[in-house]
């Protein structure tokens, strides 16, 4: 039942927020659902944390071998805690900012969050791609209406661009089931399927570009810094934190274990490919002089990492992607509010009006600093347990043969990374204050409050790592014996 | 054999008192009125039919042969023109002064819907076809003083008439081949009754060629690339109001008889022209989705995207299997709905460019919301009927497990229709302006279209709410 509510209380409450008159009302009425989630899911973790609760089948579309079925597995569980922390979070850090229509801004951020949660959770395929849809529409919405002034084109561009993919992925879908001896579009029935390889490879190719756009991996990422630039900062906050988890899901849960044989033969490409994102994105990153892009290219390099990990299929590293999944989450989000409140302030996001920031505003200074190092992946941060594992993953993986060249290209990375984000913070923070930063105050109470949270937990997932890693203990193993191509070739 | 035939008199007699009621009423209320009844009347008479209780009893001799696929594709004209008819009836005020005699032509159009869909010989097709056909020339030119609707009228009837000889012409050719105007009847055991089933059957010049007609023509009707031409230029002249009717009801029926015709008389022969129907399918969504991207007019737009839509539709022709079935009633249904809701949301405005649409969301939040359900489930995306439709097509094209490029290249295209659909939608919510400030619309407008974007988006969860009919 868990798993249903974790879909219907957001859905519900987003259709309800459309009626709202009141800005205030709506906006509490939004915080109020999204608490109410985060317990829900927080109970699904802990207390009612049995198979019955996490599972749910109902009927749906029978005659089409399509059933309402979800479940709550560990990379469930991961990913829509991830979710529902996010939107309170998101709530609250921009609790000041204003909207025209705000009932409808809140009742679409509650309609996306019931889309991500099902695609976190869904077990069918069909089901998989709706949800995958409708998390989609609400975000086109947001950003349509409510982002910057190029946001009808660059969000357009968005859609075009996931629409495409999602598509190809629907053929993918479809072929499979036809395939299927039981003409059935379970999660169960496709891992069954083991297709000879050359039938794997169009499917294989089909899925990854879809997956690979909302990542996004280069080269299929073009979309990406133009709508994190041109969102509003509440959705940019969901879409980098939290929607393109949708894509490394996909690949783990609707790709790999699917089509293994695929997966292993293409897998040097895809690496390659994540390995050039990662130093590109950096050397983007480094250029940049907007914020809000700086983050939007540092999030390319990241998610390529974990897109190599994930295709090194190797337990360790798989493990590392699924922590990883969660801890870019909440330390992207970090990131965000901060740019968000110094966008507020002074009105710019721009590197070079700013600087001396940390004697004006010494509370957002440390906070923000902490968060950076975290997702640079210092030592006794949350990245760094991610990091290492995945590191640990790409190094000893018998994947593929050019192990060393994608560890030290990937670890280059890891210094840009080093080098941008110091860079950023150092102009930002410290230095001389400028025109503009001379009369900066601090943040208040409440925006201290989620910085904090956030702070909180990159400590506590970075010295104990442990909860996490059994969490995901179970699915880690399921996965990598569905998609190592040696393993299972043992076991034939 | 008796059959059975209950919306098939009763739309042609309801025809008939329609034409008295210019004279016996004054009120064009009345009219109206009158013209809604004789719809209530034919639904209940067509469901009364689907549930075994027949009215009229007349033998056929097996020329028309109402079945579930024919009855419940009746239903659905039937019921998208009633939808049609709360909606948009008071807008054919406009068009000119025989307010009842267009309500006539729409009630005989009807009648040939119902012979279209449910032919077994290809005379009634022919007659179905001529019934929808005539009416439609009239509508289209019902603005006789506007100079683009006559234009567009001479154009279809030239055009129509031209089309509808290469169908006599076909027709001939198969009669000529098979001595009979029965479809049922395989092409083998007519020739040469002597050969073994398992035999190819002989494929003879004549044949051949009267398939080919028929293909051709009834592409025509159908407006499938390369014989679309008259379609923008007709769908734009003729009045909006029409527009819609000949867009969505009129184009989905005929889909049906081309369905019936070519399983039912051709379906031995699919491997012959199903390489033709892929190709034909594939420039349909061609030109119909890149040509439609640069139009101006909400209007013109709206008719290459039919033209783009009949390509998915064909797709039903295409596989020809169980799945191309119910896709297609899916597909009617949805393409119906959804196209008789954006169009009358269009006929109430004055601008019918896409800038007559910025800033519709403030002025009417309401209808701005039910277009764009609408414009969602022509795109196709997900938890609209639209979605699913679309779906069955692709599922049943994929089911054949040849020219995996055909759907491919289906889906890129749907991506492109994208394009056009959502201008309208970021006209309506994203830019600013007022172009259509003073319009007036009754809440009765309002429910309906709340109820109609109701449909579409539980046909998109539900779609058993109407395939199961095709079964029980």
């Amino acid at each position: 039942m868990i798993a249903v509510l974790l879909i219907v209380v957001p859905l519900l409450s987003g259709l309800l927020a459309f009626f709202f008159k009141n800005e205030k009302a709506v906006r509490s009425w939004a915080l109020f659902s999204g608490i109410v989630t985060l317990v829900i899911s927080a109970l699904g973790l802990t207390i009612l944390n049995k198979a019955a609760n996490l599972e749910f089948s109902g009927e749906w579309l029978g005659n089409l071998g399509s059933s309402f079925s979800v479940k709550l597995d560990g990379l469930g569980q991961l990913l829509c805690l991830l979710t529902a922390l996010a939107f309170p979070i998101v709530f609250v850090a921009t609790w000041n900012s204003h909207y025209k229509n705000a009932n409808r801004f809140f009742a679409l951020m509650l309609l996306s969050q019931a889309g991500l949660m099902g695609v976190f959770l869904a077990m069918d395929a069909l089901l998989f791609y709706f949800f995958w849809e409708l998390a989609l529409i609400p975000v086109y919405f947001l950003c349509s209406q409510w982002g910057g002034e190029k946001r009808i084109q660059v969000t357009f561009k968005f859609f075009i661009y996931t629409f495409v993919g999602s598509l190809l992925m629907l053929i993918g879908i479809i072929y499979l089931y036809q395939l299927t001896p039981d003409h059935s579009f379970s999660i169960q029935s496709f891992y069954n399927l083991r297709l000879e390889g050359n039938k794997q490879t169009w499917v294989f190719w089909a899925f990854f570009v879809a997956f690979a756009i909302k990542m996004p991996i280069f080269p299929f990422h073009t979309w990406q810094p133009d709508t994190y630039e041109q969102s509003p900062t509440a959705v940019t906050m969901i879409l980098s934190g939290v929607m393109v988890k949708m894509g490394l899901l996909g690949l783990l849960r609707w790709l790999l274990p699917v089509l293994p044989l695929a997966s292993y033969s293409w897998g040097d490409v895809v690496m390659s490919m994540a390995v050039i994102g990662i130093i590109y994105g950096s050397l983007l990153a480094m250029q940049q002089d907007d914020l809000k892009r700086l983050v939007a290219y540092s999030s390319i390099a990241h998610i390529g990492l974990m897109c190599a990990a994930v295709f090194a299929v190797s337990r360790i590293g798989t493990q590392g992607v699924m922590i990883q999944m969660f801890n870019h989450g909440i330390n992207i989000i970090g990131l965000w509010i901060v740019i968000e409140l110094i966008e507020r302030q002074f009105g710019t996001r721009k590197i070079s009006e700013l600087g001396g920031l940390a004697q004006k505003a010494p509370a957002m200074a440390i906070l923000f600093v902490i968060v950076a190092l975290a997702n640079i992946a210092l030592p006794l941060t949350n990245g760094f347990v991610g990091e290492f594992l995945m590191f640990n993953g790409i190094f000893s993986t018998a994947g593929t043969k050019y192990t060393l060249v994608f560890t030290i290209l990937a670890g280059l990375g890891i210094i840009l990374g080093a080098v941008y984000t110091l860079n950023m913070i150092r102009k930002v923070f410290y230095g001389n204050t400028g025109t503009l930063t001379e009369s900066a105050h601090d943040i208040s109470f409440g925006e201290k409050a989620v910085l904090t949270a956030i702070v909180a937990a990159i400590f506590m997932i970075g010295i104990y790592p442990k909860p996490m890693i059994e969490l995901t203990n179970t699915i880690v193993d399921t996965i990598i014996n569905k998609s190592d191509v040696f393993s299972s070739m043992k076991g034939h | 054999m008796i059959d059975d035939m209950n919306a098939l008199l009763l739309s042609a007699f309801w025809g008939v008192i329609m034409m008295f009621s210019s004279f016996l009423f004054k009120e064009k209320s009345a009219i109206r009125n009158l013209a809604i009844a004789g719809l209530i009347l034919l639904i209940a008479a067509n469901i009364l039919e689907m549930n075994g209780r027949i009215l009229f009893h007349i033998d056929t001799r097996g020329m028309i042969d109402f079945d579930r696929f024919s009855l419940l594709f009746n239903s659905i004209a039937f019921v998208s023109t009633f939808i049609y008819f709360l909606l948009s009836a008071k807008d054919i005020e406009k068009v000119g002064e025989n307010y009842a005699e267009y309500f006539v032509l729409i009630f005989f159009i009807l009648c040939g819907i119902t012979l279209v869909t449910s032919f077994k010989s290809l005379l009634i097709l022919f007659l179905g076809i001529e019934i929808i056909s005539i009416p439609l020339y009239i509508l289209t030119g019902a603005d006789k003083r506007n100079l683009k609707s006559n234009e567009a009228s001479l154009k279809y009837f030239l055009m129509g008439s031209f089309s509808t000889g290469l169908m006599l012409m076909g027709i001939a050719l198969v009669y000529g081949a098979k001595g009979t105007f029965m479809t049922g009847i395989p092409l083998a055991d007519m020739t040469n009754p002597a050969t073994v089933p398992s035999a190819a059957p002989p494929l003879s010049v004549l044949f051949t060629a009267g398939m080919l007609l028929l293909l051709f023509s009834m592409s025509f009707k159908v407006s499938a690339a390369p014989f679309h031409f008259w379609t923008p230029d007709v769908y734009d002249g003729a009045p909006a109001v029409f527009t819609s009717f000949m867009a969505t009801i009129v184009k989905v029926a005929v889909f049906a008889g081309f369905i019936r015709l070519f399983g039912d008389a051709f379906g031995t022969l699919q491997s012959q022209w199903q390489l033709l129907v892929a190709i034909i399918t594939a420039a349909t969504l061609f030109i119909g989705n890149i040509t439609a991207v640069f139009q101006q007019s909400v209007k013109r737009m709206l008719a290459y995207s039919s033209i783009s839509q009949a390509g998915f539709m064909l797709f039903a022709l295409y596989a020809m299997n169980m799945d191309a079935k119910e896709g297609l009633i899916l597909y009617a249904a949805a393409y119906s709905l959804a196209t008789i809701g954006v169009f009358a949301v269009l006929i109430k405005l004055k601008d019918f460019s896409f800038e007559g649409f910025n800033g519709f969301s403030k002025k009417q939040p309401l209808l701005a919301a039910t277009t764009t359900i609408f414009l969602l489930s022509l795109a196709g995306i997900p938890l609209t009927a639209g979605f699913l439709s679309k779906f069955y097509m692709l599922k049943a094209a994929m089911a054949t497990g040849q020219n995996l490029w055909l759907v491919i290249f289906a889906v890129l295209m749907a991506a492109v229709s994208v394009f056009y659909y959502f201008r309208v939608i970021q006209a309506m919510y994203f830019k600013e302006g007022d172009g259509n400030a003073d319009m007036t619309v009754t809440p009765a407008f309002k429910s309906v279209l709340v109820f109609l974007a109701i449909v579409v988006i539980l046909l998109g969860v539900f779609p058993g709410l109407l395939l199961n009919w095709y079964y029980f």
